[in-house]
C-alpha cells in the first residue's frame, strides 16, 4: 500500500523502494533500539531496588542518546593482529541479518516492507546470516575469548533454529500459508481467533488445538531467546566467563552495531512470535476506527497494537534476563536436543492429526 | 560431572595436537580481584589450572616488623578487606594472649556482635558475587542492599564502612553508639525474610542447581589434606568450627549450630553445598547476634587497653574462625615495642591451592563456578 503511494508520489520505482526499505530503519528500528536500551536499564534497575538512569532528561530518557553520542566519539580500535577486512565486515553482517528480517514483518495492514509469500521462511533464513557475522567477529578478533564465544554462539544459534522451524511448520500446517501478512489477516476479529487459542475456526478441533498451541508457543519462545543470545542462554557473551564474547575487541560504532543488532533482533523475534500466535497487528478487542467510522485510523491502531505486543515480549525477555542465571554450554545443547526438539516433533505430529479431524 | 574426552587423534592419525593455553585474569570480571589463572584447555575441557598470585602483595608481614603492636591493626584490616573486623578480632586475641591480659566482658560481647555482623556481610558478598558469576545479577544487588545496612551499623560504631581499626588489643576504640542496640535489633527481623528471598531467587533455582550441583566436588579427605577450613571444609561434611571446637572469646555462651554440607542437590562437597553452607551460616550468625544483643552487659570498654604494649619475650599462635576459614596469627616478641615477626595464616591462600584439584576435567564455565564457591579474597591471598 505504502509502496504504491510512494510510487505515485515520486513516479519512480527505485525511489519508492528505497523509501519503503528505509522507513522501518529510521522510524522503527533505531528509535526502538534507543528506547529498548533505556527501557532495559529501567526494568533491570527497578527489579534490583535501584532507580537506574535519572540524570539525563525526565527519568533519564535521553540516556541512550547520550550513550550513542559517546560511542560515536570513541576511537575505532583495530588491533594489529586482527584480520582487518573480516573484522570490519562482521558488525555490518550481523546488523544486516537482523535488519533484513524486518522486511517481511507486517507492521500493520498498510505497511509491510515486502509482502513475501515466503515471509516466515525468509526471516528464519536471514537470521541465520547473523551466525556468519558472529563467527567472523570471533575469528577476526584474534582473541581466544572471542573465538570461544563465537564458536558457542554458532553452535547455539544453529541448534535452536531447529525447534523454531518445527514450531513454525506446525503453524504453516494449520494455516496453509508462510506469508506473515496473510497469517495476521487470518487471525482478524477478536482474540479468540488468535492461533494460540486455536485459530479462526470453530468446532472441536479448535479446543483440541489450544493446549498444543500453547506448548508450541513455549517452545518457540524459549528457542528465540536462545537465538538472540538472551539470558538464560547468553552464553556467547557470558560476561563472567568470556568477558563479553565475540564483541570483546570491538569499540565505538562497531560495538554499537552489535548492540543495535541485538535489540533489533529482540524485537524481530518477538514480532514473529506475535504474528504467529498472537494475531500480529490485529486488535484483540476491535477497532476504534470502525466504531467512529474513520477508516484511515485503523492501520495506525494496528501499528500500535503490533508495537505493544512486540514490546510485551521484549519486556518478558528482559524480565527473564534479570531473574535467571545462565546455563552452561553443554546444558544448553542438552536442553535443545534432548527436550525441545523431541517435544516440537511430538507437537507437530499431534497438531497434524488434529487438523485431519 | 567431570567430562573425559579420549584424545586418540594423535595416536590414530599421527597428527600433532596441542592444548590451548588460555590466560584468565588478572583483568577478568570474575576472578574476584587480581588473580591470574593459566588454563590448559582441550576445547572447553580443562586439563590444568595454575593460579599465579602476587598482584596485590603489600608486604604486610615485613611492614609489621617496623610497627608497634597497635600500629599493625590497620594493616591487618587490609588483608581480608571483606572481613576486616574479624582480622582485627584475631589479631587482638593473639596480642592479648601474648600479653596475658583479660578484657572486660562488654568488650567481648561487642567483638562477637561485630564479628558475626562481619560474617554476614562477608557471606553476602560471597553469595551475591557467586550469583553474578553464574549469570544472575539481581541477587547480587539484593545482597549488597542488605550488606549496606550492616555497613551502616559499622559506620555508626566507628566511622568507617570497610576498614575499621575498631578492635584494638585490650579493647575496642569506642563504646557502641547509644542507638546501636536498637538498630541492630531491627536488622534481625528485617534480614530473616531476606534470606528466604535469596533462597527463592537463587538457591533453589533449577538453572542455578544445574550449574553448581555435582560440580567441583571436594571429598573430605582431599579437603583435610589440603588444609581446607571454614565453610569449604564444612560443606564437605565435616563439623569443624573453631568457634565451638577451639572456642575463644565468649562463643561458648551462645547457642548455635554448625551447618554442614549434606549433598541436598548433588554430592556432598559440591559447589552448591559450599554455597548453601554459607546461607545457613548467616542464620546461625543471626542467632548469635540476637543472644549477644540481649545479654550485653554495661561497662567500660577502653579500661584494659594498655598504654604501652611491650610483651615479654615469647611467641604465640592464635586462631579464629574467619568468615572464610581458619585465620591464624603467629606473633613472636623479642621484648621490644615492635613485634619481631607477625605471620598470618590466611584461609584464602590455602584454599586457592585446591583450584587445580577441583577444576580438572570440568569446562571453562565451571571454573567460574568453582572459584566463586571457594570464596577467596585476593587481598588476603597476597597480603
Amino acid at each position: 500500500m505504502t509502496y504504491d503511494f510512494f510510487n505515485k508520489l515520486f513516479g519512480s520505482q527505485i525511489v519508492a523502494a528505497l523509501i519503503q526499505s528505509l522507513l522501518p530503519l529510521f522510524f522503527f528500528i533505531l528509535p526502538f533500539a534507543l528506547f529498548a536500551v533505556w527501557f532495559e536499564r529501567k526494568v533491570s534497575a527497578h527489579m534490583q531496588d535501584r532507580l537506574g538512569p535519572m540524570r539525563v532528561g525526565w527519568h533519564g530518557w535521553l540516556q541512550s542518546i547520550a550513550d550513542i553520542l559517546k560511542l560515536i566519539q570513541k576511537e575505532d580500535i583495530i588491533a594489529t593482529e586482527n584480520d582487518k577486512p573480516l573484522f570490519n565486515i562482521a558488525p555490518l553482517l550481523v546488523f544486516v541479518g537482523s535488519y533484513a528480517a524486518f522486511a517481511a514483518i507486517p507492521f500493520s495492514s498498510a505497511f509491510i516492507g515486502s509482502n513475501l509469500d515466503l515471509g516466515v521462511f525468509f526471516i528464519v533464513a536471514v537470521s541465520g546470516f547473523v551466525v556468519a557475522g558472529i563467527l567472523m567477529a570471533g575469528w577476526a578478533s584474534n582473541n581466544k575469548y572471542s573465538l570461544l564465544g563465537a564458536m558457542r554462539s554458532a553452535a547455539q544459534i544453529i541448534s535452536y533454529e531447529i525447534p523454531t522451524i518445527l514450531v513454525i511448520v506446525t503453524i504453516v500446517m494449520v494455516t496453509g500459508t508462510l506469508n506473515l501478512n496473510t497469517l495476521s489477516e487470518m487471525q482478524t476479529g477478536h482474540f479468540w481467533n488468535w492461533m494460540i487459542f486455536g485459530g479462526p475456526t470453530f468446532g472441536i478441533a479448535k479446543f483440541l488445538l489450544i493446549p498444543f498451541m500453547i506448548l508450541g508457543f513455549v517452545i518457540i519462545y524459549i528457542s528465540t531467546l536462545a537465538e538472540v543470545n538472551r539470558t538464560p542462554f547468553d552464553i556467547p557473551e557470558a560476561e563472567s566467563e568470556l568477558v563479553s564474547g565475540y564483541h570483546t575487541e570491538y569499540s565505538g560504532m562497531k560495538f554499537a552495531m552489535f548492540f543495535l543488532a541485538e535489540y533489533a533482533n529482540m524485537f524481530a523475534v518477538s514480532a514473529v512470535v506475535a504474528a504467529l500466535f498472537f494475531g500480529g497487528y490485529q486488535s484483540p478487542i476491535g477497532y476504534l476506527g470502525n466504531l467512529i467510522g474513520i477508516k484511515w485510523f485503523i492501520p495506525i491502531e494496528q501499528l500500535l497494537w503490533f508495537t505493544a505486543k512486540g514490546l510485551f515480549f521484549v519486556f518478558v525477555q528482559m524480565w527473564l534476563r534479570w531473574t535467571l542465571p545462565r546455563l552452561r554450554v553443554d546444558q544448553l545443547m542438552a536442553a535443545c536436543w534432548k527436550y525441545l526438539i523431541p517435544l516440537a516433533f511430538v507437537n507437530l505430529i499431534i497438531i497434524g492429526l488434529i487438523t485431519l479431524i | 560431572m567431570a567430562i573425559e574426552i579420549e584424545n586418540n587423534i594423535a595416536a590414530n592419525t599421527g597428527l600433532k595436537t596441542e592444548h590451548m593455553i588460555l590466560n584468565m585474569g588478572p583483568q577478568h570480571p570474575s576472578t574476584h580481584g587480581v588473580l591470574r589463572l593459566e588454563l590448559e584447555l582441550e576445547g572447553e575441557i580443562i586439563k590444568k589450572v595454575t593460579p599465579h598470585i602476587g598482584y596485590l602483595h603489600r608486604c604486610f608481614e615485613k611492614h609489621a616488623e617496623a610497627m608497634s603492636y597497635p600500629q599493625v591493626v590497620p594493616y591487618v584490616d587490609r588483608m581480608d578487606y571483606l572481613a576486616s573486623m574479624y582480622n582485627e578480632f584475631g589479631y587482638a586475641i593473639a596480642v592479648e594472649k601474648l600479653l596475658g591480659i583479660q578484657v572486660p566482658e562488654r568488650v567481648e560481647y561487642i567483638r562477637v556482635i561485630m564479628g558475626e555482623f562481619q560474617r554476614i556481610a562477608s557471606h553476602l558478598v560471597a553469595l551475591g558475587t557467586y550469583g553474578a558469576d553464574i549469570g544472575a545479577v539481581t541477587p547480587f544487588l539484593f545482597c549488597f542492599r542488605d550488606r549496606e545496612k550492616i555497613l551502616s551499623l559499622f559506620e555508626m560504631t566507628c566511622g568507617a564502612r570497610l576498614l575499621y581499626n575498631y578492635i584494638w588489643p585490650g579493647g575496642v576504640s569506642h563504646d557502641l553508639h547509644p542507638d546501636f542496640i536498637r538498630q541492630a535489633k531491627e536488622f534481625i527481623p528485617y534480614f530473616r525474610p531476606k534470606i528466604k528471598e535469596l533462597n527463592d531467587l537463587l538457591s533453589y533455582n533449577k538453572i542455578f542447581i544445574d550449574r553448581t550441583a555435582n560440580v567441583g566436588i571436594l571429598p573430605l579427605e582431599t579437603a583435610i589434606n589440603y588444609g581446607i577450613s571454614g565453610p569449604n571444609l564444612r560443606a564437605s561434611g565435616f563439623k569443624w568450627d573453631l568457634r565451638k571446637d577451639d572456642t575463644y572469646s565468649i562463643y561458648n555462651k551462645f547457642d548455635f549450630d554448625i551447618p554442614v554440607g549434606k549433598g541436598l542437590k548433588g554430592t556432598v562437597g559440591d559447589c552448591w553445598d559450599r554455597y548453601f553452607v554459607r546461607v545457613l551460616e548467616m542464620e546461625e550468625s543471626l542467632k548469635i547476634i540476637e543472644q549477644a544483643l540481649d545479654q550485653i552487659p554495661e561497662g567500660d570498654v577502653t579500661s584494659a587497653i594498655p598504654k604501652r604494649i611491650k610483651p615479654p619475650v615469647g611467641q604465640v599462635y592464635s586462631r579464629v574462625e574467619n568468615p572464610r576459614g581458619e585465620l591464624g596469627y603467629f606473633i613472636m616478641s623479642n621484648g621490644s615495642l615492635n613485634p619481631f615477626r607477625v605471620k598470618a595464616r590466611g584461609p584464602s591462600f590455602v584454599h586457592l591451592g585446591i583450584m587445580n584439584e577441583l577444576c580438572k576435567g570440568h569446562m571453562v564455565a565451571d571454573i567460574i563456578a568453582i572459584l566463586g564457591s571457594i570464596d577467596i579474597v585476593l587481598g588476603e591471598v597476597d597480603r
